[in-house]
């Protein structure tokens, strides 16, 4: 087990090391220049022009940029922001929190629903039940973001008046982010009403997001379902007269789980990824949003530091959902 | 019908919706501010976040308009070679009281040279510490013009120039002219915290800084102390909503009572909302198409008039700005700005007489050029990819072969002022309501020499009116002046010039008061909102 954690640990800084160097030439590959993207449409001379790069240490060789922004990290630092002259820690820090309550939102929903649908369609095999629930979940799996997203809104919202059209709290509420947890922040306010309507905020960006993983973990769990219903073990328990709602969702269910489950560790990309849409659609301030508004600025340090910091967490997820996986299954550990 | 518990109980989940109180105003706002020390920020977004509200100038524009006011300066003086003005500071002005900062005095002279020198001066303790410097102050080149401030006594201070300056006084009513309580500078820098700057701002202005939740919102609430009155709103909330339409439905929805820059497309539907009240107006925009004279055959002016009379302008606007988003432009501002020429009609739309202008310039067989543009849209060029594509197909029928080149904004700039372009889209913002912020950054000989001129073009006879204007105080002289140049401009062709771009916002009827400036920033001391007034 020792062995196995050490070499899963070894092949974490190779791959930080890649995404630091991905990072870092990919938005230098974009043509851009963040000091004329700053000045917008006033003009710089030359001269002036010049001091900028080098009061931004954009002047030096690249390779010297990557190997002073190496040492940076080393020391913990991620920098400030060239915009806003922040912290990228402090901002990602600020800003987190509303991406993870959004995709815990998404992923509460994709599993309850997921397996819920996943769950009826194996029980009902060839049904029109099973049918329908795969075609919709086929359909969900493959439906853009951003249409999927303003035609929610436009009914939901615009025709019917049910739901907020974007942010998180209605602004005349006025909650301190305290946790940066907008539904906790509500609770410890003392704004009457604000829980609800913080909640009403949260439905449709979460349905948005959360289709993609619920589609896949319907499919996950139908399939995971059927091949644990051919088990001896559950024709035994048939057999011996269970109920049929205590065999499915006790016996069936729980051993069903283990695959989908490993899906879960996967989706933690898919579910940032789509964030990165879905909050720019919903004016949802979390981190995609802000990654979207560095790049278009040309903010080195928040693109490269604010994507590695998005795939310390993707990296980290998968290395602990990997150890879980090796704990439960003596086989993977042994690198078989 | 019947509706069942749980439809019922979602019904009522989903339904409840806050009621404004009147005394607080939302805004939608079209993004976020860079930061709230406006000195180091170009976007109009961020000056309405602090120029517009935290701080005030020694002058100020009326509102709605470019004519110059009194703020913090009362009155002021020019000597009779116009290098020394002399101003006469309000007294009893209060800066604002914050969590983070309470003033033991009022605002005096040393507040406006603090505010002034940490700009121009490489010495002051306070210049360095700007890791953006100062793009305003840098591009205008304030530190070579001011040569010195002098303090005359806690209300009088006066600024000696190199050489006189028409716009001098204009400029002094822009947002890096804000000022600064040198107090609490000295505070932060003593405390070892001079970024709080930054994110803290305190003024004089009509509202005080509450909280920024980036990407989300902006409070401030009104300065109860403020000299020229206390504003009506008692909250003023920028609600950040990038989407334009998503702006337009949070506006009919009541989330916020204006909405600023309405796409065109949405305004027939807006207008015909009883709600809601369209605003519109023109500011001080141009949007041209930038003739590079430095490459031959462009360098000569019949072929720079063929490409004038080739372009379809009527079908440009309606394609790029739908019905009345833009007035057609014929000069390098708009008719609205002084000093503009209304007898100057702009280059007809005359394929004909272009073919025969390219033929007197034996080009009868055609010509080769390049066209470029940016990929996202902007203010002055909404849809850059169709507008391209029209100039092609205009510039195809006089037998002009075009290829159209899309680089990035950074990139474009960039390589435009080296010249490499034949034809490029480009647009400009005036800011001081004076029109020598269009032609000197734009048309004079030393921007074709730093190459921010992207048409490379240096006139002499041009560059000498301009001049002239600069060092003219009197404005009808100045009027004038600018009035020849322009027909110079109009002769020898160097831009396409397209449009002057209308501005929009959509407010709902309860809002009072609320006007656009036509300097593209946005001013809310003025606004109140009525009740009464808004049909629900």
């Amino acid at each position: 087990m020792l062995s196995f954690l050490a070499r899963r640990l070894g092949l974490l800084i190779p791959t930080f090391l890649g995404v630091t160097l991905l990072t870092f030439a990919l938005i230098r590959l974009i043509p851009g220049d963040p000091v004329e993207v700053m000045m917008g449409e006033r003009r710089l001379d030359p001269q002036m022009h010049a001091e900028a790069m080098h009061r931004l240490g954009l002047d030096r060789p690249l390779h010297e940029q990557y190997l002073n922004y190496l040492g940076q990290l080393a020391r913990g630092d991620l920098g400030q922001s060239l915009r806003t002259r922040e912290s990228v820690w402090s901002e990602f820090a600020s800003l987190f929190p509303a991406t993870v309550e959004l995709a815990l939102a998404a992923l509460l929903l994709a599993c309850v629903l997921g397996l819920l649908a996943g769950t009826l369609a194996a029980l009902k095999r060839g049904s029109i039940l099973d049918h329908g629930t795969m075609g919709l979940a086929l359909t969900g799996y493959s439906m853009p973001i951003f249409w999927w997203a303003l035609v929610l809104i436009m009914f939901f919202s615009v025709e019917l008046g049910w739901t907020p059209v974007s942010g998180r709290l209605d602004l005349l509420y006025d909650v301190e982010p305290v946790t940066g947890f907008m539904l906790i922040d509500t609770l410890l306010s003392e704004e009457q009403g604000a829980f609800l309507d913080a909640l009403r905020h949260l439905i449709l960006p979460a349905i948005v997001l959360g289709t993609i993983p619920l589609a896949v973990i319907a499919r996950m769990t139908r399939s995971a379902m059927l091949e644990v219903l051919r088990e001896d073990y559950i024709r035994a328990a048939r057999a011996r007269g269970l109920s049929p709602a205590r065999l499915v969702f006790v016996h069936a269910l729980r051993n069903a789980l283990v695959p989908v489950l490993t899906v879960f560790g996967l989706q933690v990309g898919s579910l940032l990824s789509g964030a990165v849409l879905t909050e720019t659609l919903f004016s949802w301030p979390g981190i995609g949003k802000w990654l979207i508004e560095a790049i278009g600025a040309r903010d080195y340090p928040v693109v490269q530091n604010g994507i590695l910091l998005i795939a310390a967490l993707v990296i980290l997820t998968n290395f602990v959902v990997d150890i879980l996986y090796g704990l439960a299954n003596p086989r993977i550990r042994h690198g078989r | 019908m019947p509706r069942r518990p749980t439809a019922l109980l979602l019904a009522g989940l989903l339904a409840g919706a806050v009621q404004a109180a009147p005394s607080s105003l939302v805004v939608c706002t079209e993004g976020s501010p860079e930061g709230f020390d406006i000195v180091q920020y170009t976007a109009a977004v961020s000056a309405d976040a602090s120029a517009e509200t935290v701080f005030d100038r020694l002058l100020r524009f009326a509102p709605g308009g470019t004519e110059l006011l009194p703020a913090l300066a009362e009155r002021w003086e020019v000597s009779a070679d116009g290098l020394e003005y002399t101003f006469q500071l309000r007294r009893g002005v209060k800066f604002q009281r914050t969590p983070w900062f309470a003033p033991s005095r009022e605002f005096n002279a040393d507040d406006v040279i603090w505010s002034f020198r940490r700009q121009i001066d490489p010495a002051h303790p306070w210049h360095k510490l700007s890791p953006r410097g100062f793009p305003y102050a840098e591009s205008m080149a304030v530190g070579e013009l001011i040569a010195r401030i002098d303090r005359l006594d806690d209300h009088r201070v006066r600024f000696v120039l190199r050489y006189p300056e028409a716009p001098f006084l204009a400029n002094l009513a822009m947002g890096f002219a804000s000022i600064y309580p040198a107090e609490y500078a000295d505070r932060l820098l003593a405390a070892g915290t001079p970024e709080r700057l930054n994110s803290q701002p305190v003024g004089t202005g009509p509202f005080i800084f509450e909280r920024y939740e980036k990407d989300a919102q902006v409070r401030f609430r009104r300065n109860p102390d403020y000299w020229d009155g206390a504003p009506a709103i008692e909250r003023l909330i920028f609600a950040i909503t990038p989407e334009p339409n998503v702006r337009v439905q949070k506006l009919k929805a009541g989330d916020c009572q204006i909405a600023l820059y309405p796409r065109p497309v949405d305004l027939p539907g807006l207008r015909r909302d009883p709600r809601i009240a369209v605003l519109e107006d023109e500011p001080l925009l141009v949007a041209y198409i930038g003739i590079n004279t430095r490459h031959p055959p462009l360098d000569d002016v019949r072929v720079r008039q063929a490409l004038n009379l080739a372009l379809d302008k009527a079908a440009y606007l309606r394609a790029q700005y739908g019905e009345d988003g833009a007035a057609p432009a014929a000069a390098p501002y708009p008719p609205s700005l002084w000093g503009s020429d209304p007898a100057l009609a702009g280059w007809p739309h005359d394929p004909e007489w272009a073919r025969t202008l390219l033929a007197e310039a034996g080009h009868a067989q055609g010509l080769k050029l390049s066209i470029w543009t940016r990929p996202g849209g902007g203010p002055t060029n909404p849809n850059p990819g169709i507008g391209a594509q029209l100039l092609q197909a205009d510039l195809a029928a006089i037998g002009i072969q075009a290829e159209i080149r899309v680089l990035e904004w950074g990139e474009l700039i960039k390589r435009a002022k080296n010249g490499e372009h034949d034809l490029v889209f480009m647009g400009w913002a005036g800011d001081n309501g004076d029109p020598d912020n269009f032609l000197t950054p734009n048309l004079s000989c030393t921007a074709a020499a730093s190459g921010e001129n992207q048409a490379g073009w240096c006139d002499e006879r041009f560059d000498a009116l301009l001049r002239e204007a600069r060092r003219t105080t009197d404005q009808a002289q100045r009027a004038a002046l600018y009035r020849q140049a322009l027909a110079i401009f109009h002769e020898q062709a160097p831009w396409i010039p397209l449009a002057h771009p209308r501005e929009f916002a959509a407010v709902r009827r309860d809002v009072e008061g609320f006007v656009i400036s036509p300097l593209g920033t946005n001013n809310f001391a003025g606004v109140r909102r009525t009740p009464a007034s808004d049909p629900e």
